[in-house]
């Protein structure tokens, strides 16, 4: 575990964001959406995990952020169901295309 | 001394009956109307006489008499010493005015009993009516001079109102704009001079104004001819610009021109505005403030000259009008440049004063035949239904009362004796040949013209054609009814007695500048001279129009131009349209609507149609797919993170 150095971990944290970025520009389909957002979330506390452990080792500030991190993304993810069951209740679809309805 | 509080009645009353109809006559109380504005003014009219007995009676001290604060109550206190009072000043001015307005006011609603039945809207004629005469007697009261501004601008609205009470005739509605313009901008030069006056003074109170000016050792007296502006001193600035204000409203030339075009009005407001009350309201202004003005000769000497130039003018142009109530109407402005030049050649007390009497005794003469002339003039227009003198003639069997009482007015006027305007314009007379024979001479000439034109009009009314060829021309009995109702010949009948009597009222005795009595004479050899030409020019006028002749166009062609450039009022209406349509409209009008709409509305079209126009560009980016608006927010972090690295490092 010591033998790896911090910009590989970075580097897999990177692919994880854009990986996450790609799903999120590309699927249509809202389920799909929120897994590439978790993606997202999960590079981010990589990130947090890996300064705190190569940078500041005697701190906890970045294990503390990740965990935050987690529990937000838990309450986000509820919220986000909610609003796509909402969705699929009045378009009978969970495609993002189909509700286009807001625009000029 | 008695106690004077229940005085504020009288300008109440009015108020009252104002209020009362105008809020529920429309509905309600359109046929009594009538009754109830001849009560209130009843009533009035008898608390006017009992405040001039009493106060004539009891309110001498020490041989003159004094000034009463009957009531007063601090209405807006601008500064420790400068505050608006809504008060009640008596003094012989003001109660010998609330005697005249409420008096004459009565008359004509009395009068308007008979004249305006059948006509719509009487309670709101009533009304306005009632308005009129608040606001009147309000200003002969005020005793602070912005109180007394207040219902002059008052006296204003309501004159407007009534001159444009036949609001569907454009005649009637111009006379009213015009009106209402001409005299708002000479109140313009008006408050104005109230602020230098009020500002030098520190006080807006006419016992305290008049106290501080008069003492010219006084700190305030010094600082008011101290200090100057263009040459003049600010005292002359203010009275020249009150004066401005009182010239307005009084029709002094050159802003005389809203009164003949004022006669569109009703004829009974016509005799109560036109004639006895509202265009006096300049020479009680001034008289108001006499005091201050016999201490500036300048200011004087303008209200002598403004006054005797508009008196020969007036008179002129009068003896070439056609139609009755203009006539009357020019004749008005000639009868108040007598009172304003008497004012302008009197001074403060004793025999010197003896012109502001005479102001005064004219006043109160004119009010009785003036309104009797007009109400008269009312009574033969309700019956021939025409305003042009050449639709009449021969009246003087079928109209006698009238007749009698419109003979009784025109010699008044003319100044015969024994008959009231004798009296006053002798006094006139007396005071100018005294103090400026310029003004002595066109006064007496002025006289002559008088009694040319006002006969010239009762003989083409009452004479000129037989009373049958009237009734042919006629179209018929139907147009020519009887005289009018008794509510129109009781006005007519009194008046016609207080034109007699007025006359031999010891006015000497009461209204004075200094307010102690002044032993007066008539002169009899000095009154020859005005009587001689005043009988020349009745004869002069008998000879030319007493019967139907080619007299009087021969003597207009052989006049000419004189004639021409009279009958078109010497032309000052053009002049004003002249000035205002061609040289202020085109000069300062439409440049100022080209800023208007080019450049101030111009800048604020840009700014509208600009951010129009880039909405209109940008509105494509609201495509209405989220991951649209999730791209534009990445590449927007992106674009602040590159900054922040690169930039801001």
């Amino acid at each position: 575990m010591t033998g790896i150095p911090l910009t590989q971990i970075l580097i897999v944290s990177t692919a994880l964001f854009f990986i996450g970025m790609y799903g999120l520009f590309t699927r249509r389909n809202m389920i799909t959406m929120l897994m590439a957002i978790e993606l997202i979330l999960n590079s981010v506390n990589i990130n947090f995990v890996a300064f705190n452990k190569y940078l500041y080792p005697e701190k906890l500030d970045g294990i503390f952020f990740s965990i935050f991190i987690i529990t937000i993304a838990a309450a986000e993810a509820a919220v986000a169901i909610a609003i796509i069951i909402n969705l699929y209740r009045n378009y009978h679809s969970i495609d993002a295309e189909d509700a286009g309805e807001m625009k000029f | 001394m008695p106690n004077y509080v229940y005085t504020m009645l009288i300008p109440l009353l009015p108020l009252a009956s104002f209020l009362v109809l105008g809020l529920f006559g429309r509905k309600r109380l359109d046929a009594a109307a009538g009754i109830i504005g001849v009560l209130s003014l009843l009533a009035a009219t008898v608390l006017s006489v009992v405040t001039a007995y009493k106060y004539f009676s009891t309110a001498k001290v020490n041989g003159a008499y004094q000034q009463i604060i009957a009531f007063k109550y601090t209405w807006l206190q601008f500064s420790p010493h400068i505050s608006i009072d809504m008060g009640v000043l008596l003094d012989p001015i003001s109660v010998m005015m609330i005697f005249i307005v409420s008096f004459i006011s009565l008359m004509v609603h009395v009068f308007s009993l008979g004249y305006m039945k059948g006509e719509g809207r009487l309670a709101a004629y009533y009304a306005y009516l009632s308005l009129f005469t608040f606001s009147m007697l309000g200003l002969v009261l005020s005793s602070n001079i912005f109180q007394l501004y207040i219902f002059w601008e008052l006296v204003g609205v309501s004159s407007y109102l009534l001159i444009g009470f036949y609001f569907d005739k454009p005649a009637a509605v111009a006379a009213s704009k015009k009106a209402f313009i001409v005299t708002r901008f000479a109140d313009l030069g008006f408050l104005v001079g109230i602020l230098i006056l009020a500002f030098n003074a520190e006080t807006l109170d006419f016992g305290i104004l008049i106290e501080r000016l008069t003492n010219t050792q006084s700190a305030w007296s010094m600082a008011i001819t101290g200090s100057s502006f263009l040459g003049i001193s600010a005292l002359t600035w203010g009275l020249v610009l009150v004066f401005a204000g009182g010239a307005g409203k009084s029709a002094m030339f050159p802003l005389h021109i809203w009164l003949p075009d004022a006669m569109e009005g009703p004829t009974p407001v016509s005799a109560l505005i036109h004639a006895a009350t509202m265009v006096v309201a300049g020479v009680y202004l001034v008289a108001r403030l006499f005091p201050v003005f016999s201490i500036n000769g300048a200011a004087l000497n303008i209200v002598a000259y403004v006054g005797v130039f508009s008196a020969l003018f007036a008179a002129t142009i009068a003896c070439t009008q056609t139609d009755i109530k203009r006539v009357l109407a020019y004749s008005t402005m000639s009868q108040i440049g007598y009172m304003m030049f008497a004012l302008g050649v009197a001074k403060y007390g004793g025999e010197d004063g003896l012109g502001y009497m005479a102001s005064m005794f004219h006043l109160f003469t004119h009010a009785f035949f003036k309104s009797l002339l007009f109400l008269g003039a009312g009574a033969v227009i309700h019956r021939v239904h025409s305003n042009n003198i050449k639709d009449m003639g021969g009246l003087r069997k079928r109209m006698p009362v009238t007749h009698i009482g419109f003979l009784v007015a025109c010699l008044a006027i003319a100044g015969i004796p024994p008959f009231a305007g004798f009296f006053s314009k002798e006094e006139i007379l007396t005071a100018a040949f005294h103090s400026n024979k310029l003004i002595y001479g066109v006064g007496l000439l002025v006289s002559g013209l008088t009694a040319f034109y006002m006969f010239r009009l009762y003989f083409s009314i009452f004479w000129k054609k037989s009373p049958s060829v009237l009734e042919e021309d006629g179209a018929g009995s139907s147009r020519i009814h009887s005289e009018g109702t008794a509510s129109m010949k009781l006005p007519l009948i009194l008046l016609t007695a207080a034109s007699i009597l007025a006359g031999f009222f010891p006015i000497s005795k009461y209204v004075t500048s200094d307010a102690v009595p002044l032993e007066t004479h008539v002169d009899w050899v000095f009154s020859i001279a005005p009587v001689a030409l005043a009988v020349l020019a009745i004869l002069g006028a008998a000879r030319l129009y007493k019967t139907e002749n080619d007299k009087p166009e021969k003597l207009a062609a052989a006049l000419g131009a004189v004639y021409q450039s009279a009958y078109r009022k010497f032309y000052i209406d053009e002049i004003y349209l002249f000035i205002t349509q061609k040289i202020i409209f085109n000069g300062i009008g439409r440049p100022a609507a080209w800023i208007d709409k080019n450049i101030v509305d111009g800048c604020m079209n840009a700014i509208a149609s600009a951010t129009a126009k880039i909405a209109a560009m940008i509105k494509g980016v609201q495509s209405g797919k989220i991951q649209n608006y999730a791209l534009y927010f990445f590449a927007g972090i992106a674009g602040i993170a590159v900054m922040v690295i690169y930039l801001w490092r």
